[in-house]
């Protein structure tokens, strides 16, 4: 038994073959970690170029046709190759079965699989930047998408292809969380971050199809002229967004859930507390998966739309503030009175439940059909979206890395350059996306490379702050590869902020090669911080 | 590796405690995935709804165009390669390798005759034009006064062409249960794979059961 501890997922097997070919969750999800941040980086250079091209009016230093191609890319980069498939992918595959106990997921080559095809469809997103970028933005809007002469082909096609990889990590997921659990460990004691990915995976296997056949009908319509989009041939381009949307809003909670996931994890954790409201953060993730549906028409209030749909789809979008706020209400009251450390996964946790706050009721402001018509295309949704992706799915997404480093790699990262780093995320993104609220309301328009002397003051300090946030992501991740090097190693078997679900209590640090040497038997809830102690080993 | 005992089936994978939870498991994902295709299509029969909304009568005239016996007789022939499918499973189940077998073969001959019948229908609108978007040439008296019947076409094309890609996804599942069943590797232990794929064999001919009457039988 000895030599097992020694024996982790990191160093047993070894070989290159040994981790391409790996059926090893925790493996795979750390090839998706290494490729997700790497498109996480190139997604944000290319952010840093729009902002630079923004300090100033005027073309002073990229042209108007490659700003189009710059943030085409720099949207589909991020959401389809890095948020989407990143927090499922990543922290998802490498958690997901050691919190239900599990020796792995449901169908491990498929797994596999699914990492595989994501890598190929990466590989057409990457000859689309090769061969000389795609100018349509991210939501590929017929018709110009359909008379684009940019590779609007190679692109959809990388989508739909990341699509499938989306939809078997779901069926992956649902599978291993209704059928894998360990005896005992029944729905209402699974951690808050399965329900999450529970949600996410459903939306995924859900909506993901539409967009798979959107996709197809796109390419088809560029190779073929089908008439199904094209007014010319008797077709709608309108048709093209609705079918978006469906599959794209709903892709939205794709993202945002598994951070709703993760901040559930952090918070009970670092404040010693019971999570208050178990039950309706759980609910209330499989409530904003299914109203997450009937809402799409709310991004399409000027695209010719009846009063009467606009009125629906208005309404309903309010419905989706109820469940959010459930959560985050629940969240602030987990803190009450525990014992809160400001850890660096907790500065993380507690940026969040601000910048989302932000992010959702401007949510709500957008939902407002005759707010919207104002506000449409304007900074003001640039700010609305980045304050819940950004500041909601990343901000979540740094707290989770720095949360669960320890676990995945049994070494501790460097605490006050952690701390410093999450404090300069959050100065630097409200720096960054905050004067841009006001730039809509001012009535900027997004996707412009220039814009009037007016709007210079805001630009040029939402650029400024830009560099600061670029920065600070940049340190807190070299802080964490750093931990490799430094060997600051955590004891096996240890526990750092004394949490209370199976992968830190019955596993060690990194885990086994099988997750648990002997299978896990249940002894408390996730949360019971109320019933048992539970000590820390980091001080 | 495994910490099953050295009795355990050896179709029975390290990570599943028993034989139950592995079946169970894959039961449950296929329904899922059932699910995913389910969407795949109604996205593309929403486009049907909308199209067949926006030109009821259109769509009505255009529809003559189809050859309804052939349809019919595609209909008659998945039905059919259905309950062999079916039959197959049941044989495995009663242990009956050779029965199965031959079900299974049966099944993919229906399949095979499926996708003839498909190649002669799709070879005669080549040849007259009656193609999607900017490629149908079709100008016959029928169609003279339609408005846009090129739409038609193209729903027409893109649904049976993605339900024709699965029986021909089908076609190799099949073949490779045949190899299977064959080779012994199949019996009424172990019959995970050919309930799956006879799940999957039922959502094609489903699919087909909608599709021809929406687009054979209007009017």
């Amino acid at each position: 038994m000895s030599e097992n501890i020694k024996q982790n997922y990191l160093n047993h097997p070894k070989g290159l073959m040994s981790w391409l070919l790996t059926l090893d969750h925790k493996r795979i999800g750390l090839m998706y970690l290494v490729s997700g941040i790497l498109f996480f980086f190139l997604g944000g250079l290319l952010a840093l170029v729009m902002r630079m091209e923004l300090a100033a009016p005027g073309n002073d230093f990229i042209s108007n046709e490659t700003y189009n191609n710059v943030y085409t890319l720099h949207g589909a980069i991020m959401i389809f190759l890095f948020i989407i498939p990143a927090i499922p992918g990543a922290l998802g595959n490498i958690l997901l079965p050691l919190m239900v106990g599990a020796k792995d997921v449901a169908f491990p080559r498929l797994n596999l699989a699914s990492f595989y095809i994501y890598s190929f469809g990466a590989l057409f997103a990457m000859y689309t930047i090769i061969n000389g970028g795609v100018d349509t933005g991210w939501t590929f809007y017929t018709p110009y998408s359909t008379q684009s002469t940019s590779n609007v082909v190679p692109m959809t096609l990388g989508i739909f292809i990341i699509g499938f990889s989306s939809i078997l990590t779901g069926l992956n997921f649902i599978a291993t969380v209704h059928k894998m659990r360990i005896p005992g460990l029944t729905w209402y004691k699974l951690p808050l971050f399965v329900w999450a990915l529970y949600g996410t995976s459903l939306v995924q296997i859900t909506a993901t199809p539409v967009l798979a056949i959107t996709m197809v009908l796109l390419i088809l319509e560029r190779f073929l002229g089908i008439g199904i989009f094209d007014p010319a041939l008797g077709g709608d381009p309108v048709l093209y967004q609705h079918f978006f949307w469906f599959y794209s809003h709903p892709a939205v909670y794709i993202m945002i859930l598994p951070a709703f996931g993760i901040i559930s994890e952090i918070i009970p954790v670092h404040s010693r507390k019971k999570i208050w409201g178990y039950k309706f953060i759980a609910y209330s993730t499989l409530s904003i998966a299914f109203i997450g549906f009937l809402v799409w028409g709310h991004h399409m209030f000027t695209s010719g739309q009846s009063v009467f749909s606009q009125i629906v789809f208005s309404f309903i979008t309010y419905f989706v503030g109820i469940p959010t706020g459930v959560k985050i209400f629940s969240w602030i009251l987990t803190m009450y009175k525990g014992q809160v450390s400001f850890t660096p996964p907790m500065l993380y946790a507690l940026s969040f439940l601000f910048l989302f706050t932000i992010g959702g009721l401007t949510g709500i402001f957008l939902g407002a059909v005759a707010l919207d018509i104002h506000l449409h295309d304007t900074y003001f949704v640039v700010a609305h979206f980045h304050y819940v992706m950004q500041g909601g799915t990343i901000v979540a997404f740094l707290g989770g890395l720095h949360h669960w480093w320890p676990k995945t790699f049994g070494v501790m990262y460097n605490q006050t350059i952690a701390k410093i780093c999450a404090v300069g995320v959050f100065l630097g993104f409200n720096g960054t996306f905050f004067p841009q609220f006001l730039l809509g309301l001012r009535g900027m328009p997004r996707r412009y490379a220039t814009y009037s002397e007016e709007f210079v003051e805001l630009h040029s300090y939402s650029t400024f702050w830009s560099g600061i946030l670029g920065i600070s992501i940049f340190i807190a991740v070299m802080n964490l590869f750093w931990s490799f090097i430094k060997k600051n190693k955590v004891d096996p078997g240890s526990n750092p902020w004394g949490a209370m679900t199976l992968e830190w209590t019955h596993t060690s640090s990194p885990p086994h090669p099988h997750n648990f040497e002997e299978e896990p038997v249940l002894e408390h809830g996730p949360y019971d911080y109320d019933k048992v102690i539970v000590e820390k080993t980091y001080k | 590796m495994s910490n099953h005992n050295s009795d355990s089936p050896k179709h029975l994978k390290h990570y599943f405690a028993n034989v139950d939870q592995q079946y169970e498991t894959s039961k449950f994902a296929m329904w899922a995935f059932i699910l995913t295709e389910v969407l795949t299509f109604a996205g593309l029969f929403v486009a049907y709804i909308v199209f067949r909304s926006w030109y009821p009568d259109m769509f009505v005239d255009a529809h003559k165009l189809l050859d309804v016996n052939k349809g019919l007789m595609n209909t008659i022939v998945l039905i059919t390669s259905s309950l062999t499918m079916a039959l197959a499973i049941w044989a495995i189940q009663k242990n009956n390798r050779k029965l199965s077998l031959l079900m299974l073969i049966a099944t993919f001959v229906f399949a095979f005759c499926f996708l003839g019948i498909k190649f002669l229908e799709y070879s005669h609108k080549f040849e007259v034009g009656q193609l999607p978007g900017e490629y149908y040439s079709y100008m016959g008296p029928e169609v003279v006064h339609l408005n846009n019947p090129h739409i038609f076409f193209s729903i027409y094309f893109i649904m049976t062409g993605l339900h024709g890609l699965h029986v021909a996804i089908g076609m190799g599942l099949i073949a490779w249960l045949i190899y299977a069943t064959y080779k012994g590797n199949l019996s009424s232990e172990y019959y995970t794979p050919m309930e799956m794929i006879g799940i999957f064999w039922h959502l094609v001919d489903l699919i087909w059961i909608y599709l021809f009457p929406l687009f054979y039988l209007i009017g």
